[in-house]
């Protein structure tokens, strides 16, 4: 069996994240790292394989980003992961969506039959949720996305999905493509087994030619979006903070909350 | 003018308000034309409720075949009528479904995608909200038919009268799209509060209300709020997750935002930041989300909220 796992590589959430000039994220200037929403997309990957014990199953890590997002495949390997691949190439940088799942589609395709993609819940950057949906309608794959519990035996594929009105449960047959949230189950630290093992793993680098994508397909240039404008937030004036003495701060609150007009 | 599709969201024909909105914006682009997927025992009455945000009109597509099965199909059934009425755009309510139905949309019309946009103008411009809230983004689709998701709360709802034309629309599911399926479904139970997302005040919890919700819930009814929770309330296993603001739950916007027991982590702060008024009870005056607050209190939260909770409800009589 063979599986997929995506995983992107972000600028640090806790950093000061930015734009360039042409409006696109900065992904050199700022630390990076493995999304930790795709934490948990190689940690239900690597459960599916612990759990179908005596299974010949790779589990194959893949990235589309600049040179440094080779950082998130070596920590998927450090996980677990058994193969790397990462597309790199200057004609990438800028794409959207929808030039990231053809990519990403083409690099699958290229990997042989394979029975399950996972990916995150969404990229914690760009945060759209939308690019496995994508890939899968490239592929030409059901879905069974969001997933905080997933079961797999044989063919078979069986999910829980918290929606808004309802919890279901999702079953489908493999090939398909997975997606899980952060609440499936807290991801493994690499070993420090883990951190040697992953250097000897082998890790592909691949560029638009090795996929016989066209570089007029991807990149700012071929977007189907245009940003055209950027503002930081303006910070929030510092407010009124009053500490609660015998119930002044109840009366405080409700006083502000009636100046508001809330009450 | 063009028509501009909008997804009406309902539950069994009860439309929800996100769609009045969605139509509202709609009226700014083009012709506003509503598109019902559901059982057709529901179909009059959606239509009836979108003929007074301007409808002009509603495509009825009957979802016998629809249900049952999860984005795939509704995809498919929103490429066909797309291919049939060539719409300047098509608008959707951002749900985690239909961001993904969106998703599969844009592949098959081969069409630009916008989601979680939080305001759209005349020109098919788009603000969005990114980096946990820190930016402000506008941009617009460039190719093909603009496909954008819209956040609950994104406009406020015009009313106007349209035509509502009913027209059924029938549709072609293929068997590809029907291979992932809903096994088992457990509706949500109804808790009698507003939708999270949709509510003008929310009431939120963390792991400061050490597992007893009962004060964040009072003052929340006697707000007439929702209630909200952080991930760790939610972890804890005090609150289901449906009820988590944040990075990884919902992004709320409310007139009012009240954290009680909440830290305010960065991912707390993705989903609530752009409140318009945030207030905050917290025993730690050192605590980050104080850096956020209109108005905060430093003090314990179960013994605050219930005198709020009284004096509320004493002004409301
Ligand atoms: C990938 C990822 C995604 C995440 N997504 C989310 C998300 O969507 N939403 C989210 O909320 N978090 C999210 N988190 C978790 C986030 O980092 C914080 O851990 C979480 O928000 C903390 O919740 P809290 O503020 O309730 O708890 P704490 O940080 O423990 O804060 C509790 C607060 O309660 C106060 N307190 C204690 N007792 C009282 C009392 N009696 N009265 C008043 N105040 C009191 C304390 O002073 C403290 O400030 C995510 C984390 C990761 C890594
Ligand atoms: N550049 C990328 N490389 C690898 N995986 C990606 C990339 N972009 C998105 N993904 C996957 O798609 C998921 C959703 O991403 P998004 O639609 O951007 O929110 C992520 O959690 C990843 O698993």
């Amino acid at each position: 069996m063979n599986i997929v796992v995506l995983v992107k590589y972000v600028p640090d959430a806790t950093a000061d994240r930015q734009f360039e000039d042409d409006f696109t994220v900065d992904r050199v200037n700022v630390d990076g790292l493995l999304s930790e929403l795709d934490e948990y997309a190689v940690e239900q990957s690597l459960q599916i394989k612990e759990k179908r014990e005596g299974e010949e199953i790779t589990v194959t890590a893949l990235t589309v980003g600049p040179e440094a997002a080779e950082a998130a495949v070596r920590k998927a390997l450090q996980m677990g992961a058994d193969k790397g691949v990462h597309v790199v190439d200057d004609a990438i940088a800028g794409s959207d969506a929808i030039a990231t799942s053809l990519v990403l589609a083409k690099a699958i395709e290229k990997l042989g039959p394979v029975d399950l993609v996972v990916g995150g819940l969404a990229s914690t950057d760009a945060g759209m949720s939308v690019v496995p949906a994508m890939l899968a309608e490239r592929l030409g794959l059901p879905q069974v996305t969001l997933a905080s519990v997933v079961e797999t035996q044989g063919d078979q594929i069986r999910i829980k999905r918290d929606g808004d009105v309802a919890t279901e449960v999702i079953g489908g047959t493999l090939p398909l493509v997975l997606s899980v949230t952060d609440q499936s189950g807290e991801a493994r630290y690499p070993s420090f087994k883990g951190i040697m093992a992953a250097k000897k793993k082998p890790l592909d680098t691949w560029s638009l030619g090795d996929l016989g994508v066209d570089a007029s397909q991807v990149g700012l240039g071929a977007a189907y979006t245009a940003v055209e404008e950027t503002a930081a937030r303006p910070p929030r004036t510092a407010g009124e903070i009053v500490t609660d003495e015998d119930g002044s701060g109840a009366k405080a609150l409700a006083d502000f909350l009636a100046s508001k007009k809330f009450i | 003018m063009a028509e501009v599709l909008v997804l009406i969201d309902h539950a069994g024909g009860q439309v929800k308000k996100p769609t009045y909105e969605l139509l509202t914006l709609a009226a700014k682009l083009g012709e506003p034309s509503a598109v019902y997927i559901g059982g057709a025992d529901g179909s009059a009455g959606a239509a009836e409720a979108v003929k007074a945000y301007g409808a002009e009109k509603v495509y009825v597509i009957d979802d016998a075949q629809i249900k049952g099965y999860l984005v795939a199909p509704k995809a498919e059934a929103l490429a066909q009528l797309a291919g049939s009425a060539s719409p300047a755009a098509i608008l959707l309510p951002s749900s985690a479904e239909n961001k993904e139905v969106a998703a599969r949309l844009a592949i098959k019309l081969d069409s630009g995608l916008i989601t979680d946009a939080v305001d759209l103008d005349e020109s098919g411009v788009a603000t969005q909200s990114v980096f946990a809230g820190n930016y402000t983004v506008k941009g617009k689709v460039t190719k093909g038919t603009p496909i954008i998701t819209v956040k609950p709360n994104s406009a406020a709802p015009v009313e106007k009268a349209g035509a509502a034309a009913v027209t059924p629309f029938e549709v072609t599911i293929s068997d590809a799209a029907k291979t992932a399926q809903i096994v088992a479904s457990q509706p949500r139970k109804a808790s009698g509060r507003p939708e999270l997302t949709e509510a003008a005040i929310v009431v939120s919890g963390g792991r400061g209300t050490g597992g007893d919700f009962s004060a964040v819930e009072g003052l929340a009814d006697a707000l007439g709020a929702a209630v909200g929770a952080s991930r760790a309330a939610v972890d804890s296993g005090w609150m289901p997750h449906t009820f988590q603001v944040g990075q990884t739950g919902k992004t709320v916007s409310p007139q009012l935002y009240v954290a009680n027991g909440i830290s305010g982590a960065i991912q707390h702060r993705a989903g609530m930041q752009t409140s318009k008024t945030i207030v905050a009870v917290n025993k730690d005056e050192e605590a980050p989300i104080f850096e956020l607050v209109d108005f905060g209190v430093v003090g314990d939260l179960h013994t605050v909220l219930p005198a709020v909770t009284e004096a509320v409800k004493a002004a409301k009589g």
